[in-house]
């Protein structure tokens, strides 16, 4: 091997900058300068998301498993597509079919998939806290302590991503949070959507309300910082950015209120209410629609909904975030 | 050692000029071709010269676009920290022309390899030339060879060449500077 005459100093010329934390395991562990930079980090993506290939060589040496232990749609494909248009490897895991049947624990399933050169763990669980327990265990095994954790929504604790989308999609309508007065309507209580959002919009700038039925907010709320109301109308008037969430009737054991029907007059967003209200506003979900209950379709479709911009965002958000993760390490 | 002045403003736009010349001399109509800057600092260059080139050929319609390559780079996940990406606009077909990616100082090499690849990303190009202000010749790591050179510089690796330019820095000129070893 031919020896350096001079050692070559790397002379950088571009602005370089990194996130603060080594895994995404909610919006309560980052700075509002890691929001910012996967922020922007994403409308380069999004950008690349849009060209004839639509693929980087970044994450060519990296491994990712995506462990599934509860349903999803968007965001397992969405973070399948990000993995993809990073040239990752992907393996893809979820609980029905799998040794979890047969009693396997979260630790030992974890391990095992490291142990085969996994470099990042994107993981949905319905355990409040999972994405924080795993991490913390994962320390103590020699073989598994380099691996990232990738919140992707854990009970009902927080949705990272699905908050990181929300903002950017926001930012892309509206021109930026700063002041931006966003409303979340819905069950708040067992919403780890409506965590992360309020999180993520108040670090961001942006004032926050919650609005839903008296069984459905948490007592304490307000001590987020956060106004609370329960009439729709009057919240509409006051927001630019309406979210509404779903009914979460699979993880509700209790009935917090008589009918369907009744929440769908009280908290049901249609047309004729949208209509009435006096200033335009933006109307977002994080999916899935319950068509009818939450959002009518003549909303849900409408031009004031960016509803699949959120869809489309949410890659470009989450190749940002891959993008930040393994970068860090 | 003190700062060396390459290329003042004078002779750094009788520079721009004379590649001008060179890029019409050998695209006439530039009907079928498109200049790209490579970002961060290729995109004042080549601003400078899609300017330039449309003064003097009189023809508005020449593409221009600026490419961003933090993407693309080859030292990904190997340094202590990340570089932030810039704005990529490619808004014309690539397929089938001729490109003339355009980037202020040619070192390593590395920096255009990354740019061909993100280029492809684009579209087939016909064929794919070189333009660069600043040749730093005896110092690449890949083979990557300029095809339009403004001035060729034998500098050392505790040199480093910067290119101000008006718009940005206030002053035209080129200068190569004694940076501190580490």
């Amino acid at each position: 091997m031919i020896p350096r005459i001079e050692k070559r100093k790397k002379i950088n010329l571009q602005q370089e900058q990194q996130l603060s934390s080594r895994h995404l395991l909610g919006i309560k562990g980052l700075q509002r300068s890691d929001l910012e930079l996967i922020l922007t980090t994403a409308s380069n993506f999004k950008e690349i998301i849009n060209r004839p290939i639509k693929k980087v060589p970044s994450l060519r040496d990296v491994t990712v498993a995506n462990m599934f232990f509860e349903n999803s749609t968007r965001t397992r494909l969405s973070f399948e597509l990000a993995e993809k248009r990073l040239s990752a490897d992907i393996i893809n895991f979820s609980a029905s079919g799998s040794s979890v049947s047969k009693g396997e624990t979260l630790i030992d399933t974890a391990n095992n998939i490291l142990a085969m050169k996994v470099d990042i763990i994107v993981m949905r669980h319905s355990s409040t806290g999972a994405a924080v327990f795993l991490a913390g265990q994962l320390k103590n095994y020699p073989s598994s302590a380099h691996a990232q954790i990738i919140n992707a929504g854990d009970g009902t604790h927080e949705h990272p991503t699905q908050a990181l989308l929300d903002a950017f999609s926001i930012k892309e309508k509206l021109g930026s949070l700063e002041g931006k007065k966003v409303v979340i309507v819905g069950d708040i209580m067992h919403s780890r959507v409506a965590l992360s959002n309020i999180f993520s919009l108040q670090m961001l700038g942006a004032e926050v309300m919650v609005c839903g039925p008296t069984t459905l907010i948490p007592k304490h709320v307000q001590s987020l910082g956060i106004k609370v109301e329960h009439n729709l109308r009057k919240a509409l008037e006051w927001c630019d950015v309406a979210n509404m969430l779903r009914i979460q009737l699979e993880r509700q054991s209790l009935k917090y209120f008589p009918s369907l029907r009744e929440y769908s007059m009280q908290y049901g967003l249609d047309k004729k209410l949208l209509d009435s209200v006096s200033k335009k506003i933006v109307i977002m979900h994080p999916g899935p629609i319950n068509r009818g209950v939450e959002i009518t379709s003549d909303v849900a479709d409408s031009e004031h909904s960016i509803i699949l911009d959120q869809v489309e965002n949410g890659v470009a958000v989450r190749m940002a975030i891959l993008y930040l993760l393994a970068g860090k390490s | 050692m003190e700062n060396k002045v390459l290329l003042d403003s004078e002779l750094l736009n009788i520079t721009i000029n004379r590649l001008c010349y060179q890029l019409i001399e050998n695209h006439h109509s530039f009907d079928y071709t498109v200049i790209i800057g490579v970002q961060p600092r290729g995109i004042y260059l080549s601003q400078r010269i899609h300017e330039r080139l449309i003064e003097i050929t009189q023809n508005k319609n020449i593409h221009h676009g600026i490419l961003d390559i933090t993407f693309y780079r080859d030292d990904f996940r190997r340094r202590d920290e990340l570089p932030v990406a810039s704005a990529t606009d490619v808004n014309f077909v690539i397929e089938d022309k001729n490109v003339i990616l355009i980037d202020d100082v040619l070192y390593t090499g590395r920096t255009i390899r990354a740019a061909l690849d993100a280029i492809l990303a684009f579209g087939r190009p016909r064929n794919v030339e070189l333009l660069v202000l600043i040749d730093r010749k005896f110092s690449r790591e890949l083979p990557v060879q300029a095809d339009y050179v403004g001035t060729s510089v034998d500098a050392i690796t505790s040199q480093k060449v910067k290119v101000k330019w008006k718009e940005h820095d206030g002053i035209d000129e080129v200068l190569l500077i004694q940076t501190k070893e580490k």
